[in-house]
């Protein structure tokens, strides 16, 4: 436990040194970065709020990749589980629109997005464990053909009157979207929902049959089968799981952000979500404040074009160091680093017999 | 082309050592085999043949003793050493790549070259195959062969790197008979031509039709060093050496019946095993003896559910069981417990309490962590495992796993498979083991068990089944078995039996 955190704190404080080198090459000063986008996440209510407004679907799809990746399974299909959510949201909005009343028909957009994600998951399960298709490809696969459906509605049967763009849909009637608080882009519902998945995810993984299974099936599928756990119905799980939180989290882009159905819906979130997950590794309290620290980055980024004339991308480069500082950290602390670098020190001055032991078979057959 | 026919090559394994933990696998081994001399190395399990082939083709490096060729000693610590020094091994599951063509297995492992004469290989590779009427078609996939055919691409393989000696480990397991009479005239003529085979066998008849001389291994040491033709007698004498030990276990067979099969066929990609009849009954404890990979995991593996038999019913109780999921042999009291503890019984990264509580049957949806407390440490009193609740399982002592795997199996249960209940185990632990399942037998359970440990076999076992090769005997009362019937069986004579 120790040894990994300090691993983990040198490899965080090597990437923290890239992050500042990179900023100072390119003309700034890292100090000056850091205050700016503070101050633009967290600097006016309005900007607080886009940051709380980004951080309610990162939990969503980070708790739901708590189910896949404790499954032992790397859903990268969690975006075109967002976008078919997103698409599934349009359904009861346009079809009910102007017949039920609003509240009702948010309710049941918010249901279809579930269901649609849940759907995409589903697809995704079915190819894995049936279609013997590695989860990684069949979700890659299932996120295109999500965009597709999405970019085929937009241009075709959905588009706007008039002339069809990338711009989307038509935004549709105000009455419709998700209140917020006050004037910004903050939905105290988006927020309920994200802070409810995590809560739920939380509670399942620790206490719960399901939760438990899920860890074994994920550590060890064989053993698992031997000792009874239905397998295939735990993946199954996880994947649908997945799929429903990220279509909620669909739901909540068109609903809450949007207000229509655009091109790129998820906004790559569900591509954050898995940096976030994979730097929390199986640490579930840990989601809501790297969750808030990510979403606070890509808030407070945009400001850097308009202050101190830098790429907003920034985000994505720091994000992405402090992802892989931790992985190298992690890592490193299980081969055990300086022991192998000692080891090679030491290797070079003995005989060639002592370093051929690691090459052994460890089995003893007449 | 081959290059290098006409080298002749004597070599000399002297005083070899090797040691894996507390088993001295090799106890200073000297062997001679002369050029163009098929020489036999025949053991029971663990008697050291692998680990000595395994050191001369560089698989496993030696702690003492010296290798020679023809009087020179030379450095062999890598396959590829052994290969430059003209030695080849021809493991028991070939090392290929199925899912490349029998031309790219064949151009695998040539030294040097950036680029690959194909046209070169596909030449070659017809003049090697014609010379010994082997029949391959090199667009073929690997994984469309049979073991026979794999080998001899094997040993076509070798042949091109220029190896003047080829180890050919347990060749016979899972050949067809025409394979076998190929292989047997190619190792003929490959003597001839003054190349020298060491053939790794149990079968005494295999050793006896292709060898010239055979040295017998027993827990590491040589124990003879003969010409052939030679008596089976004295082989299974000098194999075994000794008194099999006498049965201790009492009496628990009931009336009815735990376990049948009829006509069982099943296969894999390298065993056949038929079993025409098989009657266990409750509190009956069946030991599964021969060399390892004979087939006795098969039939275990089929009993609890995990494998599908290609032909033929299973019956659990009165119940059939024939083409049932796993789902239904659990729940109709079937356990097992495989002998590959952290890859197939527990599950790395959980601790004991969550694998206690992972066998708990759910009541509700959550897990009552305390009460399952109370249980791990009722478990962990009970089979005396030296861990905490909190201790994950690849912390525990083999020992102390197998303990935990045990803990873990429901109770009550009509029919146990176990893969080498013992293994691994100090002596008092295996004591321990045994009245535990000894106190199953008691309530009624079925057990059959595979070891490596005839001891244990002759011990604890109502009724033994030898296996050799697929082929698997009649169940015999372990009151009739004696060390010399039990070594031919193992050794692949069955029809004697039958007198």
């Amino acid at each position: 436990m120790s040894r990994t955190f300090y691993y983990q704190a040198v490899s965080l404080s090597i990437a923290l040194g890239f992050i500042a080198a990179i900023i100072l090459l390119m003309g700034a000063s890292p100090i000056e970065v850091i205050s700016k986008m503070g101050a633009g996440a967290f600097g006016t209510p309005g900007q607080f709020a886009r940051v709380i407004a980004t951080l309610a679907p990162l939990l969503l799809c980070t708790s739901g990749l708590m189910f896949t990746f404790t499954a032992g399974l790397y859903n990268l299909g969690i975006e075109g589980q967002i976008v078919a959510g997103a698409i599934a949201t349009m359904v009861p909005i346009r079809v009910f629109q102007d017949i039920l009343p609003a509240p009702l028909v948010i309710g049941l957009a918010i249901l279809a997005g579930a269901l649609g994600g849940g759907l995409w998951g589903l697809f995704a399960g079915v190819l894995n464990i049936y279609g013997r298709v590695n989860e990684i490809f069949a979700g890659l696969g299932l996120n295109f053909v999500a965009d597709g459906l999405a970019l085929y509605l937009i241009f075709g049967p959905w588009q706007k009157e008039g002339v069809a763009s990338m711009s989307g849909t038509e935004q549709f009637k105000e009455s419709l979207w998700l209140p917020t608080f006050g004037n910004t882009e903050a939905s105290p519902i988006a927020m309920g929902l994200g802070i409810a998945a995590l809560v739920l995810t939380i509670v399942v993984m620790r206490g719960t049959h399901f939760g438990l299974q899920l860890r074994a099936v994920g550590r060890n599928l064989q053993a698992s089968y031997i000792l009874g756990i239905p397998s295939v119905r735990q993946l199954i799980s996880a994947f649908v799981i997945c799929g429903v939180l990220a279509g909620i989290a669909g739901s909540l882009q068109v609903l809450a952000v949007f207000h229509r159905l655009i091109p790129s819906i998820s906004s790559n979130l569900g591509f954050l979500a898995l940096l976030v997950a994979m730097l929390v590794g199986f640490n579930t309290w840990m989601i809501l404040p790297v969750s808030l620290f990510f979403s606070a980055l890509n808030i407070g980024s945009l400001q850097l074009p308009l202050n101190l004339n830098l790429e907003s991308s920034l985000a994505g480069v720091i994000q992405g160091m402090l992802v892989l500082a931790v992985l190298l950290g992690r890592g490193l602390s299980e081969v055990n680093a300086f022991s192998a670098v000692k080891n090679q020190i030491s290797s070079l001055f003995r005989k060639r017999q002592t370093t051929r032991k690691g090459v052994e078979e460890d089995e003893v057959e007449g | 082309m081959s290059h290098h026919f006409g080298f002749r090559m004597k070599i000399e394994l002297q005083n070899i050592s090797k040691r894996f933990g507390a088993v001295q696998a090799s106890d200073n081994v000297s062997l001679v085999v002369e050029a163009g001399s098929i020489h036999g190395l025949l053991g029971e399990n663990g008697a050291g043949k692998s680990t000595l082939v395994k050191v001369l083709s560089g698989f496993i490096s030696r702690d003492a003793g010296v290798v020679l060729l023809d009087g020179q000693p030379v450095e062999i610590w890598t396959p590829a050493d052994a290969i430059a020094a003209g030695i080849g091994m021809l493991h028991q599951d070939p090392l290929d790549f199925p899912p490349l063509s029998v031309l790219d297995n064949f151009m695998v492992g040539r030294p040097g070259k950036l680029l690959i004469n194909r046209h070169q290989a596909i030449k070659e590779f017809r003049q090697l195959a014609a010379q010994f009427n082997f029949n391959l078609d090199i667009n073929e996939l690997v994984s469309n062969l049979t073991v026979g055919e794999r080998q001899q691409l094997e040993i076509l393989r070798l042949l091109s790197l220029g190896v003047s000696t080829l180890i050919l480990d347990e060749p016979t397991t899972g050949i067809s008979a025409a394979q076998k009479s190929a292989l047997f005239s190619a190792a003929k003529k490959l003597a001839t031509q003054g190349k020298s085979i060491i053939f790794v066998s149990h079968k005494l008849e295999d050793v006896n039709e292709l060898c010239d001389r055979v040295t017998v291994l027993r827990q590491g040491q040589v124990v003879g060093d003969l010409e052939i033709p030679c008596p089976d007698e004295t082989l299974v004498e000098l194999m075994f050496g000794r008194e099999l030990a006498p049965p201790i276990k009492p009496r628990t067979r009931q009336a009815e019946l735990a376990l049948k099969l009829e006509n069982v066929s099943l296969t894999t990609d390298r065993l056949t095993i038929n079993i025409r009849d098989l009657e266990v009954y409750k509190g009956e404890v069946i030991g599964l003896a021969g060399l390892e990979g004979s087939g006795q995991q098969l039939l275990l593996r089929l009993c609890a559910g995990l494998l599908q038999a290609a032909s033929g019913r299973i019956y659990i109780g009165n119940e059939d069981m024939t083409g049932q999921p796993y789902q239904q042999y659990l729940n109709a009291g079937v356990g097992y417990s495989p002998a590959d503890r952290l890859r197939e019984g527990l599950i790395q990264g959980l601790s004991i309490h969550e694998h206690v509580s992972l066998r708990t049957p759910p009541r509700g949806w959550f897990i009552d962590w305390r009460a399952t407390l109370q249980k791990t440490l009722h478990t962990i009193a009970l089979f005396k495992i030296r861990g905490k609740p909190q201790t994950k399982v690849e912390r525990l002592s083999g020992g102390n796993q197998q303990r935990t795997q045990l803990a873990l199996l429901p109770t009550p249960l009509n029919l146990l498979l176990m893969e080498h209940p013992t293994r691994g185990l100090d002596i008092e632990s295996v004591l321990w083991v045994w009245q535990q399942l000894i106190a199953r037998c008691e309530g009624g359970t079925a057990i059959l068990f595979n070891s490596a440990d005839l001891d244990e076999i002759m011990q604890y076992s109502d009724r033994v089944i030898v296996f050799s090769g697929g082929a698997v005997s009649e169940p015999i009362d372990v009151e009739s078995l004696t060390v010399e019937r039990l070594g031919q069986m193992i050794g692949g004579k069955f029809e004697r039996n039958h007198q």
